[in-house]
């Protein structure tokens, strides 16, 4: 790979400036970049209906890792000696195809494996998807969306037929009267969401949170519950027994948009507001007050995040929550509904085209035969040659290198060493691999256990989509090309599949064309596409790859994918994304209306109602006992994102946040005998952590904090529990017992 | 072994091992005999109903059907035969079981007044247990504008509070000096009374009642002191009695309850008993969570999943929460060793009193406004260490923490505080922004990103903005 095989994919000058979004989290705040020329680029925020002008300090400092001098810029591959040293592109490329073909001859087609994350485009995690089914024809493909938003994906689905994390534009939130946040602490996790419950307070709205701790959202908040972690869903329980026995429910909106209700009427008159009050803690006064909120506004909104979701329960929590705003004539009706704030950049987008175990584009089962049909006929191979349903995350990467289990696995925008639960047995789990990949711009502690590490773009590097988290689709604008050496996800997964036999027609060189994108790699001999504004790739007469590098020519090939699907983005063009601040899907048609808001006439359900869902509260997988007698919760701070491969790189984000820490109520530190700034440990069945204490009357006494975006001694996930979610597999990261003493 | 179950009774209890049997897979024939003719419903509940707030099937619960269970209401059990393991039911059928399960529950006591009839109620006189007692009570509440409720325990001022809220006038004629004497103590019963004053209940206190007479459309009772009071409907609430007929004629030991063991076995190993009508060691306790417990366990037991459940009872906490009145109380406040808490404040009907041993809550009474409450509870149930700071028992997040806007002057604010949490820039920053010759707050906020993230600090970045062209203004005119 040469420089000049690069610039080939290039006909005018690199822009100077992008319009683009934030990297980071769902909020894909609007900003713009601009080159100065000299090598600075300076990151400006922009307005944009999310963010409205806003950015926080990761959003400022993103483009510091741009030329960062830990960037990966070559290839590395693991010597004899154990040692990852820099390779050539086709050193490592071939090193990876022929472990494959070696994994596959000796174990089978399953025993390759992907694991893809939540911050890849659209195309790419479309790209992946497919990669999978076609190129490696494994079942075995998730990705670290499973921990984020699978809970609430799942109880969405059932209850209305389709999952969008918000039914309703962001903004709605400044317009309704109450909203309750679950388990959500934008104030630290997306920023200048904030400036939209400002409105909403402002315009005399009330916000009550329910969180274990007063965070910073909390502390804005008119009212706080401050449940037990994992008694969420009695709560909710409780709030629409109160809803019932105060005749809030809509009976109208219930009887006419609605099914199920009688089952989770009955459920929940065995939710009396005293007995979860004894339960959860919060006070039966509390209670009452939020269910009057809910129920006597003229709208009200609520929303749910990981602290309600991550859990083994995390579906049936939801649910919870959804039947209550169902109960409530909520969903569809203005300003109002259920919503899910969406974590990682396209954790939307990402769901939605094929990186799940169980999906294809469009949000389509895998199990679904007419699905099947049309996907393959997308993909120009036989729908029997399509494999089934994986399974999710945790089991996938608990399976490694076990008998039966895959042996060889390509990482793709994730790093589960950090964010995997019990992480230790996950990173043994690695090191039992015949062949690991990791595809990255940074050497991430997953990279660093990694036979191959191939280094590709970032996100100012590269066109394409992006979902955010009301389900608008939005266009990352590329600023500059990838420094030399870097190729695309998508040019990897294109001279990956070339080397592995792949069967497709236009497996072949195809010429490059005019787009001024970072289309990748050009000149290999492995399947780059024809691009330009001809997105089936066909008008000059040449045959389309199977595995383009033109992001545009990908999503012309998603949008057919999905056409009919649940997130329909056949009317979603690259073009229309541009000229009105996103698309929501669905959106069937080019000439015809998105969608922004969902569920006013009607749910995507076969009979056109919404579901409800009795459900009921069980204890967390892990109670707390005389050994373990403290909860054990993690989260986020504001200076740092997901596991910090790329925040803890930043210098400013670093002074912030320089080091993990365990946050403890002051009197449960006296108790232990620690103060400010001491070493303690925190350790459960499964592994401990050592960080300072953090003393804060902010937490509950019997509940100890710790963010999880540090790895080494700190790490909070060698200490999170296991246990899954039966219908979402999302692992239980909010709560386990511990025990903290001096370290 | 257990193959055939027989529940007899289908009240909180029974329906809920019904549930909790269902729940649990298996080969089972699960038969439940109900004696009231409709399905089973939530009896807290029913003061809610009093009130008028709900409608009758709000109170339905959860109802289990198919996979080899068979409820049948309306039917009630006559006898057991334990010798040939066969229920012999109201409608003369014999059924056999490998187990049975009583769950008889309990039945309101009628007090001995002369003039009242436990086997015939006058027309306006009802007792409050069942959904067809609380369908006796409102149809005479309909056409009534006076009520008087016989018993100030909790289960008399919810009924109280309930006609109250149907808007009829309600007086609680009260034996003792003090209402719930079992567990407030005379400062709280005082509050609760003044309380309850406030939303349409008169207390009568410490003056048993004497006779009764009744005709189709009033009621007079007669009181100790020589008075009488007249209504148009009387509610009789004074206690309840474990239902354990059916248990003695089988001949299984009965002391104010069924006696079981933490198995909820009785003496016979073929039978359980739970709920109001058993008596686990530590007492039967009339509330619905322990009967719950107690089917959990039972179902555990019998299905196999678990042989080592046991029942745990657990410290009784009573609840009265109504519109206008919160009342908790736990334990035993008023004596014993330890410290103690209180608060008063009786013009706004507060009240608070805690007792605390090493560090640990043995006893409350909380009425009133007490944000604490949830913690409070808690600490009971659980036994955990109470607050260093005592007043958070007190005063909950009323005593809270230091609130989110900054200090007051920005004068007062060390340079180190940090004003913009988003984009981590403390105040010092801010002043040698201003130093360096912004002038503005655009500028101020263009140089230092404070107030771009979440846009909250604005404000106190205008507020610092704003002292600093005041400092150097002084400044300048020295």
């Amino acid at each position: 790979m040469t420089d000049g095989a690069r610039a080939a994919t290039r006909t005018g000058p690199p822009p100077r400036e992008a319009e683009t979004h934030c990297p980071y989290c769902a909020l894909q705040c609007g900003m713009v970049l601009r080159d100065d020329g000299g090598g600075g680029i300076e990151v400006r925020p922009r307005e944009f209906p999310t963010n409205r002008g806003g950015l926080c300090q990761k959003g400022w400092t993103a483009a510091e890792l741009l030329d960062h001098p830990d960037r990966l810029t070559t290839p590395l591959v693991r010597d004899p000696s154990g040692e990852l040293r820099p390779a050539d592109w086709d050193v490592a490329l071939d090193r990876i195809a022929t472990g494959l073909r070696t994994v596959r001859r000796d174990h089978g087609r399953d025993a390759v494996a992907v694991f893809g994350g939540g911050g890849l485009t659209n195309e790419k995690a479309y790209a992946l998807g497919k990669f999978a089914r076609v190129a490696l024809r494994t079942r075995h493909i998730d990705y670290n969306g499973r921990w984020c938003m699978s809970s609430a994906a799942a109880a969405g689905l059932r209850a209305f037929g389709v999952d969008r994390g918000l039914p309703f534009p962001l903004t709605d939130l400044g317009r309704t009267e109450t909203l309750l946040l679950v388990g959500a602490n934008p104030a630290e996790t997306m920023p200048p969401l904030m400036r939209h419950l400002a409105d909403q307070q402002a315009r005399g709205g009330r916000l009550i949170v329910v969180d274990p701790r007063l965070t910073a959202t909390a502390r804005q908040a008119d009212l706080h519950l401050q449940p037990l972690p994992g008694t969420d869903l009695a709560v909710a329980n409780a709030l629409l027994h109160i809803a019932l026995t105060e005749g809030l429910v809509d009976r109208e909106y219930v009887a006419a948009r609605t099914e199920g209700f009688d089952a989770v009427r009955r459920t929940v008159a065995g939710y009396w507001p005293a007995e979860v009050e004894r339960l959860s803690g919060v006070p039966v006064a509390d209670l009452e007050e939020t269910a009057r909120a809910l129920g006597t506004a003229g709208s009200a909104v609520i929303l749910t995040a990981r602290g309600a979701e991550q859990h083994a329960k995390g579906v049936d929590t939801v649910s919870a929550y959804v039947n209550l705003a169902l109960a409530l004539g909520l969903p569809g009706r203005p300003y109002s509904g259920y919503g899910c704030l969406t974590g990682q950049g396209n954790g939307q987008g990402g769901r939605e085209h094929g990186q799940k175990a169980d999906q294809l584009p469009g949000y389509r089962k895998i199990d679904d035969p007419a699905a099947r049909a049309h996907v393959a006929a997308v993909w120009g191979v036989d729908p029997a040659e399509l494999p089934g349903p994986g399974v999710p995350a945790y089991q996938l990467l608990d399976s490694l290198g076990t008998p039966g289990g895959p042996r060889a696995l390509l990482v793709f925008g994730s790093n589960p060493v950090v964010s995997a639960p019990r992480a230790a047995r996950v990173e043994s789990r690695l090191r039992g691999l015949d062949l690991l990949v990791v595809a990255d711009f940074l050497r991430s502690e997953t990279a660093e256990l990694a036979d191959v590490v191939l280094p590709v773009a970032q996100w100012a590097e590269e066109d394409g989509t992006m979902t955010n988290l009301e389900g608008r689709v939005l266009r990352r604008r590329a600023l500059r090309e990838p420094p030399p050496g870097v190729r695309t996800d998508l040019a990897v997964l294109a001279a990956l599949a070339a080397r592995l036999d792949d069967p497709a027609p236009g497996g072949a060189a195809g010429p490059t064309g005019g787009e001024p994108t970072s289309s990748g790699p050009a000149g290999m001999p492995d399947g780059t596409a024809p691009t330009g504004g001809d997105p089936a790739g066909v008008a000059d007469g040449t045959v389309p790859a199977r595995f383009p590098t033109d992001p545009r020519v990908v999503f012309a090939e998603l949008r057919r994918a999905s056409a009919g699907g649940v997130a329909d983005y056949a009317g979603v063009t690259w073009d229309r994304i541009e000229s009105s601040d996103g698309v929501f899907w669905p959106c069937p048609d080019p000439e015809g209306p998105d969608t922004p808001r969902l569920f006013a006439d009607t749910f995507p359900t076969p009979s056109g109602r919404a579901r409800f869902h009795p459900v009921q509260h069980r204890p967390a997988a892990e109670e707390v006992c005389a050994d373990y007698p403290l909860h054990f919760t993690t989260g986020r701070v504001l200076a740092q994102y997901q596991s910090g491969t790329q925040t803890r790189r930043v210098a400013a984000l670093r002074r912030a946040a320089p080091r993990g820490f365990v946050e403890l109520h002051p009197d449960l530190a006296a108790r232990l005998g620690v103060a400010e700034g001491d070493e303690v440990r925190v350790a459960s069945r499964r592994g401990e952590l050592l960080a300072p204490a953090r003393l804060s009357p902010t937490i509950r006494p019997d509940t100890v904090f710790a963010p999880f975006h540090w790895p080494g001694a700190a790490r909070a996930n060698s200490v999170t529990n296991d246990a899954v979610d039966p219908v979402s597999g999302m692992p239980e990261f909010k709560i386990c017992a511990v025990r903290v003493e001096r370290a | 072994m257990t193959g055939r179950i027989v529940i007899v009774g289908y009240g909180m209890a029974g329906s809920r091992l019904a549930t909790e049997l269902h729940a649990r897979n298996g080969d089972r024939k699960v038969t439940v005999l109900g004696a009231e003719p409709h399905r089973a419903y939530n009896r807290i509940m029913l003061s809610t109903l009093l009130a008028g707030k709900i409608d009758e099937p709000d109170v339905e619960l959860a109802e289990v059907a198919g996979q080899g269970t068979d409820v049948r209401t309306g039917v009630a059990a006559e006898a057991v035969d334990r010798a040939a393991r066969t229920v012999r039911t109201t409608d003369g059928e014999r059924i056999d079981y490998d187990h049975l399960v009583l769950a008889t529950g309990s039945r309101a006591v009628v007090p001995p007044l002369p003039g009242l009839d436990p086997a015939a109620l006058p027309a306006r006189v009802a007792v409050f247990r069942t959904l067809a007692d609380c369908r006796r009570i409102l149809a005479a509440a309909r056409t009534a504008r006076t009520a008087l409720v016989l018993g100030g325990g909790l289960l008399g001022l919810e009924a109280a509070r309930g006609l109250a809220a149907r808007g009829l006038t309600v007086t609680v004629v009260h034996p003792h000096p003090h209402l719930m004497e079992r567990q407030l103590d005379p400062a709280a019963g005082a509050v609760l009374a003044d309380t309850l004053a406030g939303l349409g209940v008169t207390s009568r206190l410490g003056v048993p009642a004497t006779g009764l007479a009744a005709d189709a459309d009033r009621v007079r009772l007669h009181l100790a002191d020589g008075t009488h009071l007249d209504a148009d409907l009387l509610v009789l609430s004074c206690g309840v009695r474990p239902d354990t007929g059916l248990a003695a004629a089988a001949g299984l030991a009965v002391d104010r309850g069924v006696l079981v063991d933490d198995r909820l076995r009785t003496g016979d190993e073929a039978i359980s008993a739970i709920g109001d009508c058993a008596r686990p060691a530590g007492g039967p306790t009339g509330l619905v969570a322990p009967a719950w417990a107690q089917a959990r366990v039972v179902a555990r037991l019998l299905t196999g999943e678990d042989d080592t459940a046991r029942y745990r009872p657990r410290p009784v906490v009573t609840r009265l929460k109504a519109a206008g009145i919160d009342l908790a109380a736990m334990g035993d406040p008023t004596g014993g060793p330890g410290e103690e808490l209180t608060f008063a404040d009786p013009a706004r009907g507060t009240y608070a009193r805690l007792r605390i041993d090493d560090d640990r809550l043995t006893g409350a009474i909380l009425l009133g406004d007490n944000p604490s409450v949830g913690t409070v509870v808690q600490l009971f149930d659980r036994g955990g260490p109470v607050p260093t700071d005592r007043r958070a028992l007190l005063l909950g997040r009323s005593l809270g923490v230091a609130p989110a806007t900054p200090a007051a002057s920005p004068a007062l604010m060390p340079d180190a505080a940090t004003v913009c949490q988003c984009n981590d820039v403390d105040k010092g920053t801010l002043v040698r922004c201003w130093r360096a010759g912004a002038r503005t707050v655009d500028e101020v906020v263009a140089a230092t990103r404070a107030g771009t993230g979440c846009g909250g600090c604005r404000q106190a970045v205008g507020g610092i903005v704003d002292w600093l062209s005041e400092v150097d203004s002084v400044g300048t005119t020295r």
